[in-house]
């Protein structure tokens, strides 16, 4: 990274003083486009999925880059944000010019969905005027010629004066002469300097009149008439039907949350076999000479921390999996075509509603899924709401809990309560925090729907890594540390257990704050180990009584009352899920002034809640 | 008329683009997806309960937006 700052910090002077600064030089090509043109589906072929993510000066949002060898030539190619329009105001395409004006280019790349080419060529126009040599890379010409698409690539070439490809990033088709063409027009422009350069007035000196596009494209293409029927028609006609449209869209949520139950959830306790096995056979023979206090830190606090990151990346592989085939299917545009009638009385869209059913398997992955929310402040208010969602790992703590204190006949009606309850706060929280100028978005509601498409295998596989990439390298160091902050709190001072440690203390010293809804000490103490994993509150509860979990389950039912319960279960539902809940919407967000707004207010808002519960469970 | 008052299946072209209370930045965008001056559209269906529009703009490209959008694009029918 650092020869590449060097190189940004070294061009970012006015044009006008421009002075030889390397004399061997990375070449940068910048890759822009609209969303939904196979953009990243190119940049992976190109840079063969070797991708990172990287800091660019005066912007804020992760871009991936890759350094690639073209001929004898070292070739950085960065993938920047899909983006409408050059000179429109969304955050991405803010992003875009800010890039552009901030980081010296060689070249663009701009590719373009050639389905759409009609209305796409706009962008080749708009990258004209910037100054920069352009490569024009038409891509999905395969799906083009089916839809019987005729584009004359010469004739645009000629007219436009820029290489132009037909290309399939899908299926590898036209790649080598494109990248043979880009590798050619870099040697070209080696003698010139590539200069960061003032976008906006060179955008602004060349207006695009709708006419001048007419012109260009005249005769070089053909598109087919507006009346064809396609297959994504005869989908949409069942899909999208005014009656069954949104009972199949619930259908086929109710299946990819199957599939992460059936699927992701067992495949955790197969990392956690792995981990458990690492720990008995290598880790607790290891550290066995040590102190026993060092031997608990390692293993109970800092592998602990290992092995609760290392249960989260089967999840997320399964997760991705299924949302990059849902992505890319084209399915989720349509979910929210269906569902913004309700979601945008709440200040978000159907995308966030698809993400907070994904928050029912586990939370942490449906947090890195808002990212197809382009509009920071609806993606922010996303992320506020889907904690809220009773995961997985809170079902295994009410499943505890209600068994022992309620008879059987009125478990399931609690159960089926606290997941009637998990949508409604998430819905009221949304519907409070959209009026707060923060996260109310002004940015029209103008959504692509896409054609249909089977997702390839390759693309969702690399989408699956990747993620799990991201995730390591952000979460990691924030999962141990707060697991070694929580062994703290419950192994101090040294040899107390239970109620005697510090965050027994803590338990105790917030008796009056956790008496009105019902949670004792004992119980407070467990939230403590709660906010960690809801994985571990069982398992912690047995620590804090010393005794088994079916003893733990007697004592609960003899000390607990029902309303007790239930203010216990509302606040566990809305409560701060987990650490890795919480190292996400930090990554996510990259605001601590963010991730600490959400931690204080879910507190404060399960305690309302649970304390409104109790109350009423009271009554009853 | 505008979009809104199309029918489902509807065809009309385009006549011009109102600039709304999003300003020029609607505008913009619009004419980014392909909605300019004399393109032909589509209005495919329409969302249950108020929802958005489901539009064809050309052959190619289909769009969703909601109906305050759709009001500042004014369409003659075919």
């Amino acid at each position: 990274m650092s020869d590449c700052k060097k190189c940004a910090v070294g061009t970012s002077q006015p044009a006008s003083s421009a002075r030889p600064i390397e004399l061997v030089r990375k070449r940068r090509v910048a890759i822009v486009g609209q969303p939904n043109c196979g953009k990243s589906m190119l940049f992976n072929r190109i840079t063969h999925a070797g991708a990172r993510v990287g800091n660019w000066p005066g912007i804020t949002v992760d871009l991936l880059s890759a350094r690639v060898r073209l001929d004898d030539k070292l070739v950085e190619f960065v993938d920047l944000p899909g983006i409408y329009d050059l000179e429109g105001f969304s955050e991405d395409e803010q992003v875009v010019r800010s890039f552009l004006s901030h980081t010296a280019c060689d070249l663009l790349l701009v590719v373009l969905n050639a389905t759409q080419i009609d209305r796409q060529a706009r962008m080749v126009m708009q990258a004209k005027s910037l100054g920069i040599p352009v490569v024009v890379a038409l891509n999905m010409a395969d799906e083009a010629r089916h839809l019987g698409i005729q584009i004359d690539a010469q004739t645009l070439a000629a007219r436009w004066q820029h290489p132009t490809y037909l290309i399939s990033a899908k299926y590898g088709q036209g790649l080598k002469d494109l990248l043979h063409e880009i590798s050619q027009c870099l040697v070209a422009t080696s003698a010139s300097m590539a200069l960061p350069i003032d976008i906006d007035a060179r955008l602004s000196q060349h207006p695009i009149e709708p006419s001048r596009i007419q012109a260009l494209t005249e005769g070089a293409i053909v598109m087919p008439p507006p009346d064809l029927e396609t297959r994504t028609d005869r989908i949409d006609r069942l899909l999208l039907h005014p009656l069954f449209g949104i009972p199949l869209f619930f259908i086929s949520m109710l299946g990819v949350f199957y599939l992460i139950w059936f699927v992701g959830l067992p495949s955790q306790d197969l990392a956690e076999l792995v981990t458990g096995w690492t720990q008995s056979t290598w880790i607790e023979p290891a550290v066995a000479p040590l102190s026993e206090t060092i031997q608990s830190l390692i293993v109970d606090g800092v592998w602990g921390g290992v092995a609760t990151v290392a249960s989260f990346l089967p999840l997320i592989v399964v997760f991705f999996f299924v949302m990059a085939a849902v992505e890319d299917s084209g399915y989720l545009s349509r979910a929210a075509f269906m569902m913004d009638a309700w979601m945008s009385k709440v200040g978000l869209d159907g995308r966030g509603f698809v993400m907070q059913m994904m928050g029912f398997g586990c939370n942490v992955p449906a947090l890195m899924g808002t990212r197809v929310i382009r509009s920071r402040s609806m993606r922010l208010l996303s992320m506020l709401v889907i904690p809220f969602s009773l995961c997985s790992a809170r079902l295994a703590v009410f499943v505890f809990i209600i068994a022992a204190v309620f008879p059987e006949q009125q478990g399931a009606v609690i159960l089926f309560l606290l997941y009637v309850l998990s949508f409604v706060s998430a819905f009221i929280a949304a519907a409070i925090f959209s009026r707060h100028k923060q996260f109310f978005h002004a940015e029209p509601f103008v959504l692509e729907l896409p054609p249909y498409r089977m997702p390839t295998l390759c693309q969702v596989l690399l989408r699956g890594w990747g993620e799990v990439q991201a995730f390591l390298s952000r979460a990691t160091l924030f999962i141990i540390a707060g697991c070694v902050g929580v062994w703290v709190l419950t192994h101090f001072p040294l040899g107390s257990t239970g109620l005697d440690t510090w965050g027994g203390q803590l338990g105790e010293w917030l008796t009056p704050v956790m008496q009105p809804i019902g949670v004792d000490p004992s119980l407070t103490l467990a939230l403590v180990f709660g906010f960690v994993a809801k994985e571990i509150v069982v398992g912690s509860l047995a620590t804090i009584y010393a005794m088994s979990e079916d003893g733990v389950a007697q004592a609960i039912a003899s000390t607990v009352s029902a309303a007790d319960a239930i203010g216990f279960c509302v606040f566990t539902l809305l409560y701060t899920p987990c650490l890795a809940t919480i190292a996400t919407i930090r990554a996510e967000s990259k605001s601590w002034p963010y991730t600490v707004l959400t931690l204080v207010f879910s507190l404060v808002y399960a305690w309302c809640m649970a304390f409104l519960s109790r109350e009423i469970a009271v009554l009853f | 008329m505008t979009l809104n008052d199309f029918k489902h299946q509807q065809q009309g072209r385009i006549d011009r683009l109102e600039t709304s209370h999003h300003g020029i930045a609607l505008t913009r965008r619009l004419a980014a997806m392909g909605l300019v001056p004399d393109k032909i559209v589509t209005l495919i269906r329409k969302a249950p309960w108020g929802g958005p529009l489901h539009v064809r703009v050309g052959s190619t490209t289909e769009i969703a937006l909601r109906r305050a959008e759709a009001d500042c694009i004014r369409v003659v029918p075919l």
